[in-house]
């Protein structure tokens, strides 16, 4: 199964390794109301990855927060390089040669590519930061995952994937004996994981033990040597990955058998209308300097998908549709009738919805409860004066909780508390829940586990039969081939093809991403 | 109604883009990064700013435009500026020092009474910023430990020291310690029949090791990585505690000292002084481009700040007719004006996928 390029070092890998350098042996945390640990123990190698696999809400940041000294555990016991630690701080951990990225991009935007990555470990010169110094040192790891960025550039103004990519290059930077990589890839696409695999390889084969978090079983596969499972908090069991086949890993972590994501047929692909007025269309629709005038026409009761890498103009497209930026060219219809999207308000007046990619700074609200966070959308286009009845309020939101399967299955709960798939699935949930006439999506299934993935899938389908417009937007291409009715490919913030959902394949559209297309 | 070509060149499709990240024109990505990615803009402004208000009193009024007059604004404002240091390091936390009006106040009513008991002149001075580190440790100490927020605990701050001034003594003290008077009469001679009093070295002195803490030292790198997401600083693995502690520390200092340059300036020590002058600095500092969230500005801006303020109330000051009100209603109009183009030109940079 795995699929490692052949190489001198590939192989080396210790067959049977002597001393793991971290050892977590019965770890236990309790939350108010929640054990989020019982008694997991984890097994860290040098020389080698680690995948920690479960649900959304198993436990995993739960645990690699306990080793990294984020959260304190109750009982249990974390042993480094020998000897038993116990860190209180994140950069204790870092100290002992603990480097990690954690699930959200945790780096301060306000500063510059070249700070984040050298932050707190700044090259000193008689005294004081020789910034010549960092600049370089930063070009020299971004170098190494081929990542074109200007060190000089402030963080906030890059889209949440280089983020990624720079908080990881923040932690290769180091001399670490230990790297935790939770979810690294949520937003990456294909090109950029292969990129980062290459680093991790390279790592692996100097002695650092990996500890690797995805929901991508493709990626785990590739990449990992060993696999430890956690369900509901609980250790399932660890394996070589060798030794584990796909369908008992997914077996161990959902504690069933998975109706495959086959059964999601394309038997939904929506008949294409061919004289109705498509509910949403754009013609000439671009703004100067971030998309090359594009039209685009999406009809009720289809799901059309916007494909294209990293600053194709994904991202920049929703955002005009959503009136969150302003088109500086072309015309924008509904059903027909010409709209001007200048702000966000207009299109939700229009009953169109933006589910964004960056939750952590646009979407959720960590203090407010799972109901209320649910609500917010629904309750801001009813108007503040007109209060969603209780009863209404509580069947709403217990529909949508179980439709997404969110856990833990408590509306009361503050949302800083789930799990990072969890709440992502709040935040989508928070617009499916508006019933808008045009949903857009953008990277709305980042961070959610397999079965959670199939259920958001099946759910958009539906809502798609029964009429609303859905514009989806994915790195994962996969996903966009299966669910969405027609393809836009995006290629250098310009639309470089449309396809038929139904007959294209991955493979179409990665060749049309790599072409370019003649257009 | 169609903008198709968004580059200045022959539109090659194929070809890379020919300027800036995206294929922007290059003075839209000097535009952008120069609004959007760092405060220089801000700074920049209040220069403009700062010449502009200059230039109009030079044109109006006869003397204005000498260089003594532009040299008193330093003078007259050198205590503003080191507390307006201060303040600036606390509000890049995202935090803020409500105290430090008071701590004023404190610092010249302890130093005229010590002298006044006889004290020798650097013990008082060592008291006297010894009691502002204290004040603005204990401050820090309960923002973040206790997890109170910065505005109730230096607003107890503030009561606190403006208490204990009245404890010391409720009337005015003089100051006739020798020392003292030198500081406040003595002037260095500078070309051209101008001069400048010692307390602007202190001042700019103040403003230089800042500039060099906050760029080129650790702890001043957290400052702002503190300001621009608190837990993201704590999960890089900063000393998150021991700086914002820090500035808070660093605060009560720099008031104190803006204390014994105000005993410099005025010789006696009164419960009564400094009465708002916190918010003065508070005003400075936004006026110069730092963003009261914290995380983005600059101390050369709070000085350019300082000096906007002072030029304020010089204009009025020579203008005679205008009651002194005029220069609260004026810096009231200017922060309001800096507050809306700070919310116009930083406007989120849009990352784009
Ligand atoms: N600070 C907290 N307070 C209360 N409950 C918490 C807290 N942090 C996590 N939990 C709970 O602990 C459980 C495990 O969460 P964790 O974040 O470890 O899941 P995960 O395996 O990383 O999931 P995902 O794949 O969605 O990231 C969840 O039920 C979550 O709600
Ligand atoms: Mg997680």
């Amino acid at each position: 199964m795995r699929t490692t390029p052949a190489g001198p070092a590939d192989g080396a890998g210790p067959a049977t390794p002597s001393q793991p350098v971290v050892e977590m042996s019965g770890i236990t945390i309790e939350f108010p109301g929640v054990k989020a640990l019982q008694a997991v123990d984890l097994r860290l190698f040098p020389g080698e990855v680690h995948a920690l696999m479960g649900e959304n809400g198993a436990g995993k940041s739960t645990l690699i927060k306990a080793l990294t000294g984020v959260y304190s555990y109750d009982s249990g016991t974390v042993t480094v390089g020998g000897t038993e630690r116990s860190f209180s701080s994140p950069a204790e951990a870092q100290a002992a040669g603990i480097s990690t990225v954690y699930q959200e991009v945790n780096l301060c935007p306000n500063l510059s590519v070249t700070e984040n990555i050298v932050l707190g470990r700044e090259p000193r010169r008689r005294g004081h930061i020789d910034r010549r110094a960092s600049r370089t040192r930063a070009r020299a790891v971004l170098a190494r995952l081929h990542l074109d960025v200007d060190p000089d550039s402030t963080l906030g103004t890059h889209p949440i994937a280089v983020q990624q990519l720079v908080a990881i290059a923040r932690a290769v930077d180091t001399d670490c004996r230990v790297l935790v990589l939770d979810e690294p890839t949520s937003s990456l696409d294909a090109g950029e994981v292969a990129e980062l695999f290459r680093v991790i390889r390279a790592l692996r084969d100097s002695g650092v033990a990996i500890l690797f978090v995805s929901h991508f079983l493709d990626q785990v596969y590739e990449i990992s040597d060993r696999m430890t499972v956690l369900r509901n908090g609980q250790l399932v069991g660890e394996h070589r990955t060798a030794d584990l086949p796909r369908l008992q890993l997914v077996q161990e972590m959902i504690g069933r058998e998975l109706a495959t994501l086959e059964d999601l047929e394309r038997a939904a692909a929506n008949p294409v209308p061919t004289d109705a007025v498509p509910r949403l269309s754009g013609r000439g629709l671009g703004r100067t300097g971030a998309l090359a005038p594009v039209d685009l026409d999406v009809h009720a009761g289809r799901v059309v998908g916007l494909a294209g890498l990293l600053g194709s103009g994904r991202t920049e497209l929703t955002r005009l549709l959503f009136g969150a930026d302003r088109a500086t060219s072309g015309e924008l219809r509904m059903d027909g009738r010409p709209v001007r999207l200048r702000s966000p308000r207009q299109a939700i007046a229009h009953r169109i919805a933006f589910s964004s990619e960056d939750r952590k700074a646009e979407g959720v609200v960590g203090d407010l409860t799972v109901r209320d966070n649910l609500l917010l959308a629904l309750q801001a286009r009813r108007g503040w004066l007109r209060p969603i009845p209780r009863r209404t309020g509580d069947e709403l939101v217990a529909k949508y909780m179980a439709a997404l399967d969110v856990r833990p299955a408590d509306p009361d709960a503050l949302l800083r508390n789930l799990s990072g798939g969890n709440q992502q699935k709040v935040l989508l949930a928070r617009w499916l829940l508006t019933e808008p006439r045009l949903l857009l999506l953008d990277e709305p299934t980042r961070g959610i586990d397999i079965g959670a993935k199939a259920q958001i899938q099946q759910l958009v389908a539906q809502l798609a039969s029964d009429g609303m417009s859905v514009v989806f937007v994915s790195a994962e291409l996969e996903e966009v081939v299966r669910i969405c009715d027609q393809v836009v490919v995006l290629r250098d913030r310009q639309k470089v093809a449309e396809l038929d959902g139904a007959t294209s394949s991955v493979d179409d559209v990665v060749d049309l991403i790599a072409r370019g297309g003649r257009s | 109604m169609t903008v198709s070509d968004t580059r200045p060149t022959a539109p090659d499709p194929a070809a890379p883009p020919p300027a800036g990240p995206g294929g922007r024109r290059p003075w839209q990505t000097w535009l952008r990064s120069t609004t959007t990615g760092s405060r220089t803009f801000s700074v920049l402004v209040t220069g403009v700013l700062l010449v502009v208000l200059f230039g109009t009193g030079s044109a109006r009024y006869e003397n204005f435009g000498s260089p003594q007059v532009a040299l008193n604004l330093l003078v007259d404002n050198a205590h503003l500026v080191v507390l307006a240091v201060g303040m600036t390091f606390v509000i890049l936390t995202g935090g803020i020092d409500l105290s430090s009006g008071a701590v004023v106040a404190l610092s010249t009513v302890i130093a005229a009474s010590l002298l006044e008991a006889g004290w020798p002149a650097p013990v008082a001075i060592a008291v006297v910023l010894a009691t502002g580190a204290l004040l603005g440790w204990l401050m820090g100490a309960a923002v973040h430990h206790l997890q109170l927020q910065p505005f109730i605990v230096t607003l107890a701050g503030m009561f606190l020291a403006r208490g204990l001034c009245f404890v010391i003594s409720v009337p005015s003290i003089p100051i006739r310690d020798p020392f003292f008077q030198s500081m406040a009469q003595d002037v260095v001679e500078l070309p051209g029949n101008t001069f400048l009093t010692y307390s602007v070295f202190i001042a700019l002195a103040v403003l230089v090791a800042a500039v060099w803490v906050l760029h080129r030292t650790r702890f001043g790198r957290t400052v702002y990585a503190i300001g621009g997401n608190e837990s993201s600083a704590a999960l890089m693995g900063l000393a998150v505690g021991r700086t914002k502690v820090g500035v808070y520390v660093i605060s009560g200092t720099l008031s104190a000292l803006a204390g014994l340059l105000f005993t410099f300036y005025m010789l006696s020590g009164y419960s009564l002084h400094a009465i708002g002058m916190e918010l003065d600095a508070i005003a400075a500092v936004v006026i110069g481009g730092t963003l009261l969230t914290g995380g983005a500005g600059y101390v050369v801006g709070s000085l350019l700040g300082v000096l906007v303020l002072g030029t304020i109330q010089a204009l009025i000051s020579f203008d005679g007719g205008l009651s002194s009100w005029w220069t609260k209603i004026t810096v009231g109009v200017l922060l309001l004006v800096f507050v809306v183009v700070q919310r116009l030109t930083t406007r989120r940079a849009r990352p784009g996928t």
